[in-house]
């Protein structure tokens, strides 16, 4: 209250309170009071029971499964995603522009059709996986692969803008005083970059724990095997064990909080290292 | 005689050039390889699957496509999709703009709070997304017996896929809003109020134009999503054919029923809407870059 107070003074600006209640008003019932659900019905279930359902060793395998899928497909990204936004700031090459725009595929394809045609692609038949002696749908390699397609534009489009904004005179600065170019990326470039690469990676790690569409066609879904996390709530649901799929609810929701948490200290971390 | 000293006196220039650009750019090899990478890397992960969309889609030739879309079920889940977008985007549209006004333009306790809030539902998997509106007013439901009685259907009908749709899109237009304003600051308002404007014609006149690009760019984002989003959907619609089913759901029903060319069909009319997705998005950025 005393902020309030404090601002008055500057606060010519009309709409303070009919804009605050519209926004409390939507995200209170959109937002906090849905999801305050999944914490309340999951007080219906005493502790051995909670227990009980999110050690369950099927579930347990699940969030193996879901855990190392998306930090494979998070590393991968942050490998190929750092070179795609190098690439594409850097150097000249055919075809750019429509690469460039392409790289936001993922975010506009939606989730079901990017799992069907990458399951068709990379089946044992499919236009790739044919090629391949090994199984690559329908084993973890496939849900990997689903994952680096969700997570790709995360990396390339938290690394291209700090890319672009590096100004050339660090670089000619570093090569003058005779660093080569690989001491120059190493010592100069790479740091710059470095809260970038982990803020694409905590993005599109964060956003592989919970992906769904994409996964479920290409991951065969063998219980103990490739069933991701976010299927297991689907299948508690379809068998209407509503405690059983909203305790497995509660333990995402929960390491999703953690990690937004976690990105947020990046950021301010690399801000505050920016400013000084 | 004079060819061979003009060359001589070129050599040292054309050295010391190559040398500037080695120390401030990779070798040759270097830069061919890793656009090569980048290049495979797209080609198989974005170009690839991309292509054999549409490709698939007209393997068994344009009749079978023309009856995928066309029949009466693919029209059905159009029909919903586009209900559902017409109704979530503006809705999220109108509480992007107020969340952007009252979080840029004023200060207050709980400001970084409110800004968590609204990107919540980004980190919040699909799943759950549609499962916390089940746990509202399913059967078992906190709200349940109260819609029964009344004879409402939220879940597993229209209601219940548009609550779900506008949780999973409600930051988009919010976020894109939100640093831009910021930067733009509160002078121009300020100016306009003083000048005897009221809150909404400065709004319209002012702050609006500035905006425009931003909030086009958050739109698109909120419709492509709010058209594809299928986990959080594909938990509340009941999957009633012909009547629940949007085009996400209803592609997966066909392609488990094995008709793969019908399934690549309505895929690839949602694969065109994406494609003119990154167009507009291209050409918004282009625009509010000039501007």
């Amino acid at each position: 209250m005393t902020s309030l107070t404090l601002n008055k003074k500057r606060r010519i600006i009309p709409g303070f309170h009919l804009s605050l209640g519209y926004t409390m008003l939507y995200v209170s019932l959109l937002v906090l009071l849905p999801l305050s659900m999944i914490f309340i019905h999951t007080l219906s279930l005493n502790w051995a029971e909670f227990v009980d359902i999110v050690t369950a060793p099927r579930a347990v395998s699940s969030y193996k499964v879901s855990f190392s899928t998306a930090l494979a497909a998070g590393l991968l990204n942050v490998v190929f995603g750092t070179i795609i936004a190098w690439v594409l700031v850097r150097y000249q090459f055919p075809f750019k522009r429509i690469m460039d725009g392409l790289v936001d595929l993922p975010f506009a394809l939606p989730t079901a059709v990017a799992g069907i045609a990458l399951t068709s692609l990379y089946a044992p038949n499919g236009w790739i996986g044919q090629f391949f002696s090994f199984k690559i749908a329908f084993t973890p390699l496939g849900i990997i692969i689903a994952l680096t397609f969700i997570g790709l534009p995360f990396v390339v489009r938290t690394v291209q803008p700090v890319l672009q904004n590096i100004s050339a005179e660090v670089e000619e600065a570093s090569a003058s005083l005779g660093a080569t170019r690989l001491q120059t990326f190493g010592k100069v470039i790479l740091p710059e970059l470095a809260p970038a690469i982990l803020t694409g990676f905590s993005l599109a790690f964060a956003r592989a724990l919970g992906e769904y569409g994409s996964v479920v066609f290409i991951a065969g879904n063998m219980p103990m095997k490739t069933e991701i996390t976010p299927l297991i709530i689907m299948t508690k649901l379809e068998q209407y064990d509503y405690a059983g799929a909203t305790a497995i609810a509660l333990v995402m929701l929960i390491t999703s909080f953690i990690l937004l948490f976690s990105i947020n200290i990046i950021q301010w971390l690399a801000n505050r290292r920016f400013v000084q | 005689m004079e060819q061979s000293t003009a060359i001589k006196q070129a050599a040292p220039e054309k050295n010391k050039a190559i040398a500037k650009s080695s120390a401030l750019q990779e070798p040759r090899f270097v830069r061919y390889t890793l656009t090569f990478i980048a290049l495979v890397f797209l080609g198989f992960f974005i170009v690839l699957p991309l292509v054999s969309i549409f490709i698939t889609a007209f393997q068994k030739g344009v009749d079978v496509y023309m009856a995928a879309i066309t029949h009466p079920d693919a029209l059905a889940a159009i029909k919903l999709t586009l209900t559902v977008v017409v109704i979530a985007v503006p809705l999220n549209a109108i509480f992007g703009i107020m969340a952007a006004w009252v979080l840029t333009k004023f200060n207050f306790k709980g400001k970084n709070l409110l800004l968590t809030i609204v990107d919540l539902p980004f980190a919040v998997s699909p799943v759950i997304a549609g499962l916390i509106f089940i746990l509202l007013f399913g059967a078992q439901g906190l709200f349940g017996d109260w819609l029964f009685e009344n004879d409402i259907k939220v879940v597993f009908a229209l209601p219940g896929i548009v609550l779900a749709t506008i949780f999973v899109t409600l930051p988009f237009v919010a976020r894109e809003l939100i640093p831009l304003m910021q930067t733009q600051g509160t002078s121009e308002e300020e100016a306009s109020i003083s000048l005897g404007a009221g809150g909404f014609k400065t709004f319209w006149h002012v702050t609006l134009p500035n905006i425009k690009w931003g909030l086009l760019y958050g739109l698109i984002l909120c419709n492509a999503r709010a058209i594809g989003e299928f986990g959080a959907v594909s938990v509340v619609s009941g999957h009633i054919r012909g009547m629940t089913n949007t085009m996400p759901l209803h592609i997966e029903i066909l392609y488990n029923e094995y008709q793969f060319a019908a399934a690549f069909a309505v895929a690839s009319l949602m694969s065109v809407i994406a494609i003119i997705t990154l167009i507009v998005k291209d050409i918004i950025a282009w625009k509010s870059k000039s501007v």
